[in-house]
Formats: structure tokens, C-alpha cells, sequence
């Protein structure tokens, strides 16, 4: 019943075939819905179902999103998100494999074949190119006008230096601010989120407390926030710390910080020395405290120094004492830049 | 072909509809010349395989993207002011947040489909960068990079690099917890840059970290800047397809200088769509079935808090494992700082890693000195070292990438976290060393085992019992077709070494150069296994016939087939 | 008055001036100090139980007199007990990690050896030892429609996502150690962790986060673990690296599974021969 094209031999002609030759294209065989016509019907009425149930289940797409409520659940999950999306998705795919099924089943699936040509130009374009590419030249006299040439490509040249100087104003310069935080002397230590004081006295030992500076709880006289918004942000990105307290056996003080703790209550800064992520992954018996991000870890009771990971500098501590009722404070600002190093972070001033 | 009941085809400018639309396709052919651009693209042949799709998948995610994301543009709000939330999300009502985390919440929960185009966006991001990863691992693994398909190759991996920037720009944009620890990251990262540090990082970020400006600056260059760049560069590297013509596997009736496969209407207008539907379709169920992203989990940023499993999105993973793995070198001389801790795995090695794998197609072309263009592709096998620097490459990028998982694979498989930093820090150059000698001898292996076949045939299940009691199998040799299709790759071509001084004492000009080229093409094409001469077939098949190993089983014993499956008695 | 002003110099009127200061300063204190959230504590009889209960199960590590059993090497078998208070024995014994089944980095919950009452004595017992945090009040542990949620996240965020991540999912401590995860544990016992710092966990004071910023806590907690998951299956909340790994296996699974589809060539129809 099928008439076939006559089958096609090319030789292969990379070098001589070797070892063997070419065979040429394989005879085309059919397909049952080419020989069959009730497989052909069938197939018609398989890709026509999937696009009438595509048909559907758009229009099932447009009636769900009026009809179900944005708080309704289904198995757990968001009726609203799951109705419109497995809807969606279903009649997309539906399209999908019906079209799929048309080219697989029903289209004329004989091989055919395309010769190449080479990629490059052929040599008379390359050579008429060349020809009128000459022509151009000499009369613009751009090879026989050396100051011109020279002239506008400097000009051209330095053409690239508005488009950098224009981003002069992409930020401030840094100055001396990145070595100070908003920390002074004689500001509270108080608890992170609920802003209340923090009493010598109430810490057990094994307490981590997750803290800021004073000032980012105050308020003015209008009762504004005196720090708020980006800056607060700000802020709060260099002056977080934590406070622990351990048992002062255990704490070995560098030379010069063994007043900066209040009966084993030592501060830290919270502000990984490594990228910058807040630390407070505590462990209060090994008294290790270790990042999250990357997992360089510092021990609390050795001054902050570096046990493990990618972190080079020691955790900076704050200098902490308690003023006349009994509440934390801090007796200066850190000693040293808080945060990720940067390439000043050596330099004095 | 088809049963004579079908209807014969009218031609269509002859149909009702044909004859209408007629006039306007006039109108515009004689604006436009339409024709002469159409008629080399309608009827192009493209060849069939499942591995060349891959690339589409890529394309139509993107498409998937750009519909995706303009729907999220309408509501979104790229701006850090902060803001009371008064939405419907209950858990964070009351709290202060920036806009574009309270915009990010309304979409999710008050815009009715936002939480569903949020996750089918966040999904096709996912599969864009995947698709495009398993794409150019075909490319690479069957050669197809080649000539005249390096520049392709080179556009390839730019749009790999800008598809990493466009997720990072895209998932920090809500401004949640995760993605701004995220950023903060990259506060870390710009500071570490030796010398201009600071000043890049203030200009970055307008001033101090977190500052109003690092949101909105991201939004312009995730809707405008890198999308912009994408679709040109997407646009040279279809052009460059269609003007070079698809590669395509070595076989009966193929050769270098044709294309064999089925042309663009109907059959790839029908497959390719389709695909693209079935591609949207995936992607909008999986946005309906699977949870991506939820930022109301997380929380607005605050530089105080963190989570524990902080990671990016999967793709940067490889270079948080890189930074996670990364012993604390940093150092300070005349002054400045150099924080190599941070600035090696985080910015040489991403710059390192691409601009390797965009230089490979010149490093081969250096080793083979080979300047035929190809259009045929090569089984991974016949190209043994390419295939083991492949892997090795996959192995060193998956190391990395475990190492940024260790603290979920510390939780989830009760490991010391320590140990699997260790573990990942010593694998990291090991492990691509094993890689690539398995395989390589994998490699190897398998050409052997295909030049076997072609000349002693395969083995049929039949055993034969020798009068004197040793068993042995009967090879059947294999078809003509199976033959050919074992022999297509080229012979192997090793650079001979210059002697050092010609024969007249003198020594050869660039000799030291010529030596070292021999030595690299020896490494590459050294152990391969060549196929049989023409000699060697006409021999084995000779033999054959005479060798007692009969060619052809009788009735009862029929073995299997060249596939392996038992052929039915 | 005036019987008052003509002892003014007497010998004992010093003390009598301090006693009803200490007596007007202790008041005032018990009435406006922030109260522990404190319950009832027990009887004797509980006591006896527990001690009894305590001498069968726990003296074997943690002495008999509950002061601890040092190891050669100045580690312990199980550490004194004395002033942990039943907040901790409650906690321990109730997540059922106390018996310890075997030693390892760190007791991990199991299902619970004693029955609520046996683990009430328990608590009874050590909490006589010495003063310690006691069993919360349920006002605190069972959060009602007071507490304040957001509040609850801002703390939650802010002190406990660092080790237990943001849904609670659990996270990673070095040496094989871990936060456990928050899903299914009762509000009672996630206050009792926060006071007592059972193992690694530090200790969380009343007197640092009130015991309502507790209950917020608490309350957070339970609606974060209760809320829908609202995208579709969550990954066990474990953040991008499952996102990853589902975005490898299913997606581009599924799509190159499709790919092989759309590639293959289908049924032939046999040539005859």
C-alpha cells in the first residue's frame, strides 16, 4: 500500500570512508496511523481531546480565580495558588502534547535532507568585499591622512572617561566611617526587640543575650524614634552584639580586657569579622559561638578568637561596666572596626 | 503513505482564507520582502535527537520569565523605605519593613495568582540556569563547540554568567531575611577586593551597608540592564544556529556536508511548540504543587537576624561552598589588607571558573590543530580525555557545591559539621583527579569494547559446547548499518616531537614550543583506541566464516539481537 | 502620733524604722517586681516518690544524691542536678531525652519513659534540692488570642532562627550536634528549653525576655507550625538547597523525560518478508 521515495545513498565525505562506507539513509518505515486508517481517526480524536480539555481547563482557570477565596486551603496549601495553577499548568501541557502528538503520529515523518554549505564566504565575496572595502579607504584618505587619524581616534579614545566620571556620585566615599560604631560611653546595653535594660545582677551564667546599643530605642521629644528607618539599619548592621555569661574560671582575658567583662558578662560584637552575618549560635558549654553562614566559629571565653572556618579576625569585643542602678553599659566604643575587614582596616588614620 | 480517504491538500492560496489574506501578505512583502528572508527558513531540516532540546528548554524558560515577571512588575515596589504592613498575613501585621518586602507579601497574599507567578517565575529561573548548564555539558561532552561553533560557545557562557546575575538580582529584590543575609554577603565580597574595596562597596551600596539604594539599583539592572542583554546575545546565538545549521550524530546517510532530520513546518513548529507549552505547562504545575521562596517565613531583613541554613539560590551554590571551604588567609602588608579568604572563592573563582570553560574550545583547537569544520558530533567515548577533564570539571564544581549544603547534610545525616568541611576541603582536588583517571579508563574501555564488536560481532547467548567440554559464545556479527555506526569518528592523529636540532646539528627555531604541543597532544590522543583499518574489517569478517564460530544460528537457538533482547523463536 | 515622736530616741527605734523598711521594700517588691511564671510547687509525698523514682532510673549517672558523677577524666556521667530546677527535669524527662538510651553527642527527643505523673514527681524531687526555675504557669505556655504574634516573630527572629531556622526546621552545631526542630513540641516545654538551656542551648531569663515575650514566642511558634503551607509542598523547610535539589530531580528531570518523548521515534509498522 505504501509507496516509498527511492532511498538515498550519499557517500560519507569527510576522508575516504573508512573503514566502511557510507550506507545511506535506513528505508523509511510507516507508522501504524500511516497503514491504518482507524488508528489515523483515533489519533485525530486524541489530539483534538487534549486540545478541547486545554479549552477547558483555561475556562476553569478564569472561573476559579473569581470564585475562590484568597484564604481558602486545600491539602494544606493555598486553594487559590493550586486551583489557578494546576489548571494553568494542565491546559498549557494539554496544548503541549497535543501538538507533540500530531507531529509524532499524523505529520509526514519521512527524513529529509538539507546540504550544507561551507560557513565561510566564498572567495569572490570575500574578494569583492575586500575590492569595495579598498575603494571606501582610499577615498575617505584615512590611510594617507595620519594627524586625522590620529587625532580622532585619541579623541574617540578618551571618549570613555565622561561615562566612568559620571558615576562619581554613586556613593559617599567611605572616609573614617566604616572604624566607628554608633556605641559611646555610658550607653545602656539593652535587650534586643523589647528595648528593656539589661541588669548586671538577673544574668545566670549560660544566658545569651541578643542586644543593642541604647539609642536605637530612643525617642525624641515628639516621640519619634531618634534613629529609624535606613539609618536604624545601619546601625544596627555594625552595633549588634551579644552578651553571655560565663563562670570567670573558665575566661581567659586578653592582655589589657580583663576589666571590659562584669563578673564573667562579657560583649561581643554580633557582626560576623568574616562577611558579616550575625552571629548568635551560642553553645554555652563549649562557649563557642558559631556563624551560620559559613561557620567560622570564635570562643567566647578566649577573647573571640578564631577555632575554625573562613574568619581571620578575632570577634571585637565591647568593654562593658554597670552604672549606678545595676544596668549594663558600655564603657566606649569598640577598639577595633567591627564587621567584615576591608582594605584600611590596618591603616590609623 | 495516507488512506485515500483523507482529503487532498488545496494549496493555500487558493483556500477562503487564503484568498483573504492574501492581500495584506502582499502589503507586507512589498514593504518588507518577507518572501526572501521565509523561504530559506520554512522548510529547514533540523535533526531529531532528545539531547538537542535541551537548549530549548533554556530558551523557553526565558520566555516563561520575560511573561512571568512583567506580571510582577505591575505590583512590586523596588523601594527600601520602611513601611507599617497593614496586609493579611496576620504573623508579621504591625511590623516596619521596607516596601519591597511589604509589596513582595501583598503579591503573595492580597493579588489574587501573585503567589502563583511569584513561584513560576522563581521555578523557570531555576530551570533556565539548569537547562542551560545541561546544555553546554552536551555541547561540550560531543564536541559540538567546534569550528564553526566557537563563538557560539563563547555567547553560551556569557549568557551563563548573566544568568547568574539576573537570579542573584532577582531573588534579593524582596528584601528578606534570606536574600539580605545574602547581600550583606556581598557587602563582605566587594570590601574583600584588594585596594578599591571600601570605595567599591560605598559605591555599591550609596554609603553604608544596607543604605536606600542597593534594591532599586538591582531592580533596574534585573528588569532592564541584564534582560536587555540577554536577548541580544540570546538573538546572535539563534542566528548563529540557524546560519551554521544543527549539529547532528554520525550515521547512516549523514555526513559532514548535509542535514538529515525533518523541517520546520509543520514538524518543528508542532514539536518545538509544543515543547514550549509542555515547558510552561511543567512549570506552572510545579508553581501550584511545590513551595518556593517564602519570604513571609523569613521575615523582613534586619541586619540583627539570621537563619540557620542560610544559603543562595542552587546555583551560587558552588560559590558558597567555595567561600565555606576556604582556610582563613588574610594578610596585611605596607598597610592594606588583603582578605584572600573572601576574595578568591568569592570573586577570582567565579571569574576563573567561566573564563575557562569559555576558553576550552581554543585550548583544544591549540592541542588538535585542527581547523576542518565540523558538524558531525562525537560519542563522548572516542573523545576520552575531553570527556575526563569534563567530568573532573563536574566533579570540582560538585564538591564545591556539597560544601555549600554542609551544614542541611551535618542536620539531615547527623555529621560532624567540621569533618564535612574537611572532607569537601581535601575532595576538592582530589576527587576531579579520580574522576578523570575512572573516567578516562571508562572511556576506554568502552572504545574497546565497540572496535571488539565491529570486528568479532557481539554476542548472541549462545553457548557452544566444545567436544573437549570448554564453553564459549557465539558472536553474530553485527549489521551493516551497526557497523558503520561504530566507525564514523576520525582517526587519531598524536604530534610527533621535533627533534631538537635538524640533521645538520642545527637547532630548530620554536622547537621548544613544538615539544610542548607534543606532549599535551600525547596526553590527550596518547591511550586512545583507534578504530580498525579497512584491513583489519575485511580481515575479521574473512575469518569469520572460517574460524568454526559459525556466522548465522540455526532455527532453535536464535539468541538475541544486536540490542541485547532475545529475538522470538 | 505623738506615741510614736516621744520614742523617737528610743534604743530599738533604729530597728524598728528598719524592719518596716525591709517590710514596706519587700511588699512593694512582691507586688511590682516582673513575676517568674511560676506554678504550684508540690508536696512531700510527690518528693518521696521522685526520690524514689529518681534513685532506680538516674542515680546511676547522676549520683544518689543527684550532685553529679565525675568521670576520670573531668568530664561527668550525668551532671549535679542540684539547682536545675524542675523546669529542667520536667523538659527532659517529658521530651522523653532523659533517660539517656545511649551516649552521643547529644540526647536526642525519643518518645517519653515515665507517665506525667511519675515525670511530675521527678520534678518535684530535684526542684527540692535547691531553688531553680519551676514549671511554668500555662498562662504563658498556652498561648490565647493575647499574645501578640508579630511581637513573638520579631524575638523569634531576632534570638532563635540563628540555631533552629526560620520555621523552625532545626539547624546545625559543630561536633555532630544540632538545634532541634521546633514542629510538635508543646508550648510548656519550648518555655522550660528557654530558662533551663538544656545541653549547647543557652539560657534565655525571665528577667531578659519577660515571660510574655514568651508567650508571643510560643505563640509564633504555633502559627508558623499550624499555618498552610501556602505555596504547596515546603521541602521540610529546609530553604534553597531542597529547592535545588527539586528543581534538578523533578523539573529538569521531568522535562528531559519529556525531551526523550518527543524525540522517540514510536511504533513501526513491521515490513513483510
Amino acid at each position: 500500500m505504501s509507496s516509498e521515495l527511492p532511498v538515498q545513498r550519499p557517500r560519507n565525505d569527510i576522508e575516504p570512508a573508512e573503514p566502511l562506507d557510507n550506507p545511506g539513509l535506513p528505508e523509511h518505515l510507516p507508522r501504524p496511523t500511516d497503514v491504518d486508517p482507524a488508528m489515523e481517526r483515533r489519533a485525530e480524536r486524541q489530539i483534538s481531546a487534549f486540545f478541547g480539555l486545554a479549552t477547558l481547563l483555561t475556562l476553569v482557570f478564569c472561573v476559579a480565580y473569581f470564585v475562590v477565596p484568597k484564604d481558602a486551603t486545600f491539602l494544606g496549601w493555598s486553594a487559590l495558588n493550586f486551583s489557578l495553577g494546576a489548571s494553568l499548568g494542565l491546559a498549557l501541557l494539554a496544548i503541549g502534547i497535543g501538538a507533540i502528538q500530531w507531529a509524532k503520529k499524523l505529520m509526514d515523518d519521512h527524513e529529509v535532507i538539507e546540504m550544507r554549505h561551507p560557513v565561510a564566504s566564498s572567495e569572490e565575496d570575500r574578494a569583492a568585499t575586500l575590492g569595495m572595502l579598498n575603494d571606501g579607504i582610499k577615498e575617505s584618505g584615512f590611510g594617507r591622512r595620519p594627524m586625522i587619524r590620529n587625532s580622532l581616534l585619541g579623541a574617540l579614545g578618551v571618549l570613555g572617561l565622561p561615562a566612568v566620571v559620571l558615576l562619581g556620585d554613586l556613593g559617599p566615599l567611605p572616609g573614617r566611617t566604616q572604624f566607628s560604631t554608633v556605641w559611646t560611653k555610658g550607653m545602656r546595653v539593652v535587650t534586643d526587640v523589647s528595648g528593656l535594660p539589661i541588669k548586671a545582677a538577673d544574668l545566670e551564667v549560660g544566658e545569651l543575650v541578643n542586644a543593642e546599643p541604647a539609642i536605637l530605642f530612643e525617642t525624641d521629644e515628639e516621640g519619634e524614634r531618634v534613629l529609624e528607618g535606613t539609618e536604624a539599619l545601619q546601625a544596627k548592621s555594625k552595633a549588634a552584639v551579644i552578651v553571655v555569661r560565663i563562670r570567670p574560671e573558665d575566661i581567659t582575658a586578653p592582655a589589657g580586657r580583663e576589666n571590659w567583662g562584669v563578673d564573667g558578662i562579657l560583649c561581643y560584637s554580633k557582626i560576623c569579622t568574616h562577611v558579616g552575618c550575625p552571629i548568635s549560635l551560642y553553645e554555652q558549654q563549649t562557649h563557642h559561638v558559631l556563624c551560620p553562614c559559613h561557620q567560622s566559629t570564635f570562643d567566647l571565653s578566649d577573647g573571640g578568637s578564631v577555632i575554625f572556618g573562613p574568619g581571620k579576625r578575632p570577634l571585637p569585643q565591647l568593654p562593658l561596666s554597670v552604672d549606678e542602678e545595676g544596668y549594663l553599659i558600655a564603657t566606649s566604643d569598640f577598639t577595633e572596626p567591627v564587621g567584615p575587614s576591608f582594605p584600611e582596616i590596618e591603616q590609623e588614620s | 503513505m495516507s488512506d485515500t480517504k483523507t482529503p487532498t491538500h488545496t494549496p493555500v492560496e487558493q483556500t477562503k482564507f487564503g484568498k483573504r489574506a492574501g492581500g495584506p501578505v502582499k502589503w507586507l512583502d512589498e514593504r518588507v520582502g518577507a518572501a526572501g528572508v521565509a523561504r530559506g527558513l520554512i522548510r529547514k531540516v533540523f535533526p531529531d535527537h532528545w539531547s538537542f532540546m535541551l537548549g530549548e528548554i533554556a530558551l523557553y524558560s526565558f520566555i516563561v520569565l520575560l511573561l512571568s515577571g512583567t506580571f510582577l512588575t505591575f505590583w512590586f515596589q523596588p523601594s527600601m523605605q520602611e513601611i507599617t504592613y497593614t496586609g493579611s498575613y496576620t504573623p508579621l501585621y504591625g511590623l516596619e519593613m521596607s516596601q519591597a518586602y511589604a509589596s513582595t507579601l501583598d503579591i503573595s497574599f492580597d493579588i489574587r495568582g501573585g503567589l502563583l507567578m511569584r513561584q513560576i517565575h522563581h521555578w523557570s529561573a531555576m530551570l533556565f540556569i539548569a537547562a542551560m548548564y545541561v546544555h553546554m555539558l552536551r555541547v561540550f561532552f560531543t564536541g559540538a563547540f567546534r569550528k564553526p561553533r566557537e563563538l557560539n560557545w563563547v555567547i553560551g557562557v556569557l549568557l551563563m554568567v548573566l544568568g547568574l546575575i539576573e537570579g542573584f538580582a532577582g531573588y534579593s529584590l524582596p528584601d528578606d531575611l534570606l536574600s539580605g543575609t545574602g547581600l550583606r554577603f556581598v557587602d563582605g565580597l566587594i570590601r574583600s577586593i584588594p585596594i578599591v574595596g571600601s570605595y567599591l562597596e560605598y559605591f555599591v551600596f550609596g554609603g553604608e551597608f544596607p543604605g536606600n539604594e542597593i534594591i532599586p539599583r538591582l531592580y533596574m539592572v534585573h528588569i532592564l540592564l541584564v534582560p536587555a542583554l540577554l536577548l541580544g546575545l540570546i538573538a546572535a546565538h539563534m542566528l548563529l544556529l540557524v546560519y551554521h545549521k544543527h549539529t547532528q550524530w554520525p550515521g547512516p546517510g549523514r555526513t559532514e556536508k548535509n542535514v538529515v532530520g525533518y523541517p520546520v513546518l509543520p514538524v518543528y513548529a508542532a514539536k518545538a511548540g509544543g515543547f514550549f507549552f509542555v515547558v510552561f505547562g511543567f512549570t506552572a504545575l510545579m508553581g501550584a504543587v511545590l513551595q518556593i521562596n517564602p519570604i513571609w517565613a523569613y521575615g523582613p531583613y534586619n541586619p540583627s537576624e539570621v537563619t540557620a541554613g542560610s544559603q543562595p539560590d542552587w546555583y551560587m551554590g558552588f560559590v558558597e561552598g567555595a567561600v565555606r571551604l576556604m582556610p582563613n588567609w588574610e594578610f596585611t602588608t605596607l598597610g592594606w589588607t588583603f582578605s584572600l579568604n573572601v576574595f578568591i572563592p568569592a570573586v577570582l573563582l567565579l571569574g576563573a571558573f567561566f573564563t575557562a570553560i569559555g576558553a576550552y574550545p581554543f585550548i583544544e583547537r591549540w592541542v588538535t590543530k585542527d581547523d576542518r569544520e565540523h558538524h558531525l558530533l562525537q560519542r563522548p567515548r572516542n573523545a576520552p580525555v575531553r570527556t575526563a577533564l569534563g567530568v573532573a570539571a563536574m566533579t570540582f564544581y560538585g564538591v564545591l557545591w556539597i560544601g555549600g549544603g554542609n551544614d542541611i547534610i551535618a542536620t539531615q545525616f547527623r555529621l560532624d559539621i567540621y569533618a564535612i568541611t574537611w572532607f569537601c576541603r581535601v575532595m576538592v582536588f582530589v576527587g576531579p583527579v579520580i574522576a578523570f583517571i575512572i573516567t578516562k579508563r571508562i572511556c576506554l574501555g568502552l572504545q574497546r569494547a565497540d572496535k571488539e564488536q565491529v570486528l568479532h560481532g557481539y554476542e548472541s547467548g549462545v553457548i557452544e559446547r566444545s567436544p573437549d567440554g570448554g564453553y564459549s559464545e557465539r558472536h553474530t556479527p553485527l549489521s551493516e548499518v551497526g557497523q558503520y555506526e561504530l566507525t564514523t569518528h576520525e582517526r587519531v592523529e598524536v604530534a610527533a616531537p621535533p627533534p631538537a636540532a635538524d640533521d645538520r646539528g642545527v637547532r630548530v627555531s620554536g622547537a621548544r614550543k613544538a615539544r610542548r604541543h607534543a606532549f599535551v597532544s600525547k596526553f590527550y590522543y596518547g591511550d586512545v583506541v583507534d578504530k580498525p583499518s579497512r584491513d583489519d574489517v575485511d580481515e575479521a569478517r574473512h575469518h569469520a566464516g572460517h574460524d568454526g564460530h559459525e556466522l548465522e544460528a540455526d532455527e532453535e537457538f536464535r539468541g538475541v539481537g544486536e540490542t541485547g533482547v532475545p529475538r522470538s523463536h | 502620733m505623738r506615741f510614736l515622736s516621744r520614742r523617737r530616741r528610743h534604743p530599738l527605734a533604729g530597728f524598728v524604722v528598719l524592719l518596716l523598711g525591709l517590710v514596706v521594700a519587700g511588699g512593694l517588691y512582691s507586688t511590682l517586681a516582673p513575676r517568674s511564671a511560676g506554678a504550684d510547687t508540690a508536696d512531700a509525698r510527690q518528693v518521696e516518690t521522685g526520690r524514689q523514682l529518681f534513685l532506680v532510673g538516674c542515680a546511676g549517672c547522676h549520683g544518689k544524691n543527684a550532685a553529679g558523677i565525675l568521670a576520670a577524666k573531668g568530664g561527668n556521667y550525668g551532671p549535679s542536678l542540684v539547682g536545675v530546677g524542675a523546669a529542667a527535669v520536667d523538659f527532659q524527662v517529658g521530651t522523653g531525652r532523659m533517660p539517656l538510651a545511649n551516649s552521643s553527642q547529644q540526647a536526642p527527643r525519643k518518645p517519653p519513659v515515665y507517665t506525667a505523673e511519675e515525670t511530675a514527681a521527678l520534678s518535684a524531687y530535684v526542684a527540692s534540692l535547691a531553688p531553680g526555675p519551676a514549671i511554668p504557669d500555662t498562662e504563658y505556655t498556652d498561648p490565647s488570642d493575647e499574645a501578640d504574634v508579630t511581637n513573638g516573630g520579631e524575638f523569634f527572629r531576632t534570638n532563635c532562627t540563628a540555631c533552629h531556622n526560620s520555621v523552625g526546621a532545626g539547624g546545625a552545631l559543630p561536633g555532630g550536634r544540632y538545634a532541634p526542630p521546633l514542629d510538635d513540641v508543646s508550648g510548656k516545654y519550648i518555655y522550660e528549653a528557654m530558662i533551663t538551656g538544656p545541653q549547647q542551648m543557652p539560657v534565655f531569663a525571665d528577667s531578659v525576655i519577660t515571660p510574655e515575650d514568651k508567650r508571643d514566642i510560643i505563640a509564633y511558634i504555633e502559627s508558623v507550625s499550624e499555618e498552610p503551607r501556602y505555596g504547596g509542598l515546603a521541602g521540610g523547610g529546609l530553604g534553597p538547597v531542597s529547592e535545588g535539589l527539586f528543581s534538578w530531580i523533578i523539573g529538569i528531570g521531568g522535562l528531559v523525560v519529556a525531551a526523550i518523548w518527543i524525540g522517540a521515534h514510536g511504533a513501526r509498522v513491521k515490513k513483510q518478508t
